[in-house]
């Protein structure tokens, strides 16, 4: 993308729920924020499995996914999320995790491509400034 | 930076004034209020309160495999808890067996993996059932976990009439704030109503419900939502039971109820008794409730698993302990304290201790539990207890006004407002216009802390046994069991005894939950924000 798009061209992310947690009260505030950031955010909802979300993601030609995921299902759930960004062709898309994710999965969730994690209590202005960081 | 040395909102964001006096209350609170134990029961709903029984101390527990949380119910007995109180994991919750693709990743890991009756046998076993109370959180499946629960009564030899205990079997707070639903509204409501109606006639000393704050509260509702939405949750369960046919004073008494403990102290124990006089207000007034059980309002309080911290999470203990003396001074039956490792995971058994610990310091050595509303009479509080009465109605007015809950929910009504709330708080906190203290405030190193961790070992092994018993039992009994559920669920007779029948041949969870997803469809939310 040329420097001029991206100043005028609002950054698009793709805020999804994977596996069976319900607990959407994160993802709905992250999504407003960034949304009050200036970014065009898609809310997917709840209980979206992996597929779900990089086809999501492809049709929405979005540069961000984050996914919020209180469950401890992290280490099943974001590794295939990966593979399939990889196998589409869409690596250059960022992923990143909010949730209830220990230190030890967030820097294995990291090699494996996660651009960040961000663990419970992190500003939301922490997380725009990172998105604008990688993306811009 | 901002600094903000006093609060002059609640955490809901009701203003507060500086000092408070005899005016406060309002001209109808002159009079002296009714004694606890009278009606309205604002200061209680029983005229000694503790003092002629402590409340119960009722861990939330369960975690990996059957057998594992088995053990752990085991050691809080042991400890001197005095009630069991089951979670589920994921999967249980949502209707899946353990070896479905959906709970790939999930089992065990926010509660014990239940697929099976077997597995409900080696959840309970060396445990009396007559004798311990037991409080189970289920609820889009829970007929069916109620099923398996008296099925393992009965191989105890236990009288269903003697067994005391709660059913979360909330379906509405699933819709509004914690998500985990599978069938439609009215589908689930018909079940949850199967359950009442049942438990009226079968377990006379059952909670066959517990309408639940204390999800709306962790989605981030105000105080005053939690206590309308749920009150009004409340009200749409009695409108269903009556319709199908029982007497109020049949069903009202076995009503429960479970609200959210949380930081504001005051607040809390406003909400709790304006609890209290709403509800005897609603079934006296708007259901000509006649006995006195059924206009009485019992709760159990959990402490609020949301305003636990990541960062220096001793600090959990001491809000933990605040918002149990909330509870202890808002007259709650019976309590759930949090551990101080919840922010990370579920608690490992030394965290769980001092939770339990605390309670139990509160009940013995801190005098709370001595005279009744001790805090009745406070100009602020009273003043504060009229303030969230007359908010809650305004909302149960609207809700009303909208045709009743099932209406305002596929409206998404309480969700939104839910969720503005919340989004209202984070903005307060990222502004630091609300300190949480080591988190925008007085942030210092972390204390590393010793954690549960939970496996895939679990999962393998609960696989490994659903394809023993899949090979073991009786299938052709399994599948005329399921027929005749699916006939049961299609008509309008009572599902319970089908369930029964159903979970007694072994037929699992989410065979059960896909015969009754054939008949009944089941639920997507719309996404909003």
């Amino acid at each position: 993308m040329a420097p001029a798009d991206r100043m005028t061209k609002p950054i698009r992310v793709l805020v999804a729920k994977p596996g069976l947690d319900g607990h959407d009260r994160g993802a709905k505030v992250i999504a407003r924020a960034l949304r009050d950031a200036g970014m065009e955010v898609i809310y997917t909802g709840l209980r979206q499995t992996p597929e779900m979300i990089v086809n999501a993601a492809l049709q929405e030609d979005v540069q961000v996914i984050g996914l919020s995921i209180l469950s401890g299902a992290h280490n099943a759930i974001v590794p295939r999320v990966m593979e399939l960004l990889r196998q589409k062709d869409m690596a250059d898309v960022k992923v990143i995790v909010g949730g209830i994710v220990p230190d030890e999965d967030a820097e294995s969730l990291k090699r494996q491509g996660v651009a960040a994690v961000f663990q419970p209590g992190a500003s939301l202005e922490a997380i725009v400034s990172f998105i604008r960081g990688a993306v811009g | 930076m901002k600094t903000v040395e006093r609060q002059f909102t609640t955490i809901s964001g009701v203003p507060i004034e500086p000092v408070y006096g005899p005016e406060d209350p309002g001209p109808e609170n002159q009079a002296p209020l009714p004694d606890a134990g009278e009606f309205p029961y604002t200061r209680g709903i029983h005229r000694d309160m503790y003092g002629g029984k402590l409340w119960t101390m009722r861990q939330f527990s369960g975690f990996a495999t059957p057998e594992e949380t088995n053990r752990r119910y085991h050691y809080l007995l042991e400890q001197g808890q005095t009630g069991l109180s089951v979670a589920f994991d994921l999967p249980t919750l949502m209707g899946y067996d353990a070896d479905h693709p959906m709970s790939a990743g999930e089992v065990g890991k926010c509660g014990a993996a239940v697929s099976s009756l077997e597995d409900m046998e080696i959840l309970f076993r060396g445990i009396p059932l007559g004798e311990v109370t037991v409080s189970m959180t289920i609820n889009s499946p829970a007929a069916v976990l109620w099923a398996m629960y008296l099925a393992v009564a009965e191989q105890q030899g236990v009288d269903w009439r003697r067994l005391s205990g709660t059913l979360q079997n909330d379906i509405l707070k699933e819709y509004i704030a914690q998500k985990e639903y599978i069938f439609p509204p009215r589908q689930s409501m018909r079940l949850v109503t199967d359950t009442i109606e049942f438990g009226a006639s079968h377990t006379p000393k059952f909670n066959p419900i517990s309408i639940s704050g204390y999800h709306i509260r962790e989605a981030g509702s105000t105080a005053v939502q939690e206590l309308a939405f749920t009150l009004r949750d409340g009200m749409e369960y009695v409108d269903w039971a009556v319709e199908r046919g029982l007497a109020i004073d049949d069903f009202a008494p076995r009503l429960s109820f479970f609200f959210n403990a949380h930081s504001d102290f005051f607040e809390e124990i406003a909400k709790y008794r304006a609890a209290r006089k709403i509800w005897a207000m609603v079934m006296k007034e708007r259901y000509g409730a006649r006995s006195e059980r059924s206009l009485k309002l019992r709760f159990h309080a959990q402490t609020a698993g949301c305003s636990l911290t990541w960062q220096q999470p001793y600090n959990n203990v001491v809000r933990t302990t605040l918002q149990a003396m909330a509870a202890v001074l808002g007259g709650a039956q019976s309590l759930h304290t949090n551990s101080l490792d919840e922010a990370y995971a579920l608690p490992g058994e030394h965290a769980v201790t001092i939770a339990l610990r605390t309670q139990q310091v509160l009940a013995y050595e801190s005098g709370l539990a001595g005279a009744v509303d001790p805090l009745g009479g406070s100009y602020f509080l009273e003043k504060l207890t009229t303030e969230t009465e007359a908010a809650a109605n305004r909302y149960i007015r609207r809700i009303d006004e909208m045709g009743g809950m099932i209406p305002a929910i596929e409206a998404g009504f309480p969700q939104t407002e839910i969720a503005a709330a919340s989004y209202r708080y984070q903005r307060e906190v990222e502004a630091q216009e609300r300190v949480v203290v080591g988190v925008n405030r007085f942030q210092s190193d972390d204390q590393p802390i010793e954690l549960l961790h939970i496996d895939e070992t679990s999962a393998r092994h609960q696989e490994a046994k659903l394809a023993a018993l899949r090979a073991r039992r009786d299938n052709s009994k399994v599948d005329r069991a399921l027929d005749q559920l699916k006939r049961a669920a299609e008509g309008t007779e009572n599902t319970m005894p089908r369930l029964l029948d159903a979970v007694r041949a072994y037929a699992t969870l989410g065979e059960i939950c896909d015969a009754l997803r054939a008949v009944f469809g089941t639920y997507t939310e719309t996404a909003r924000l």
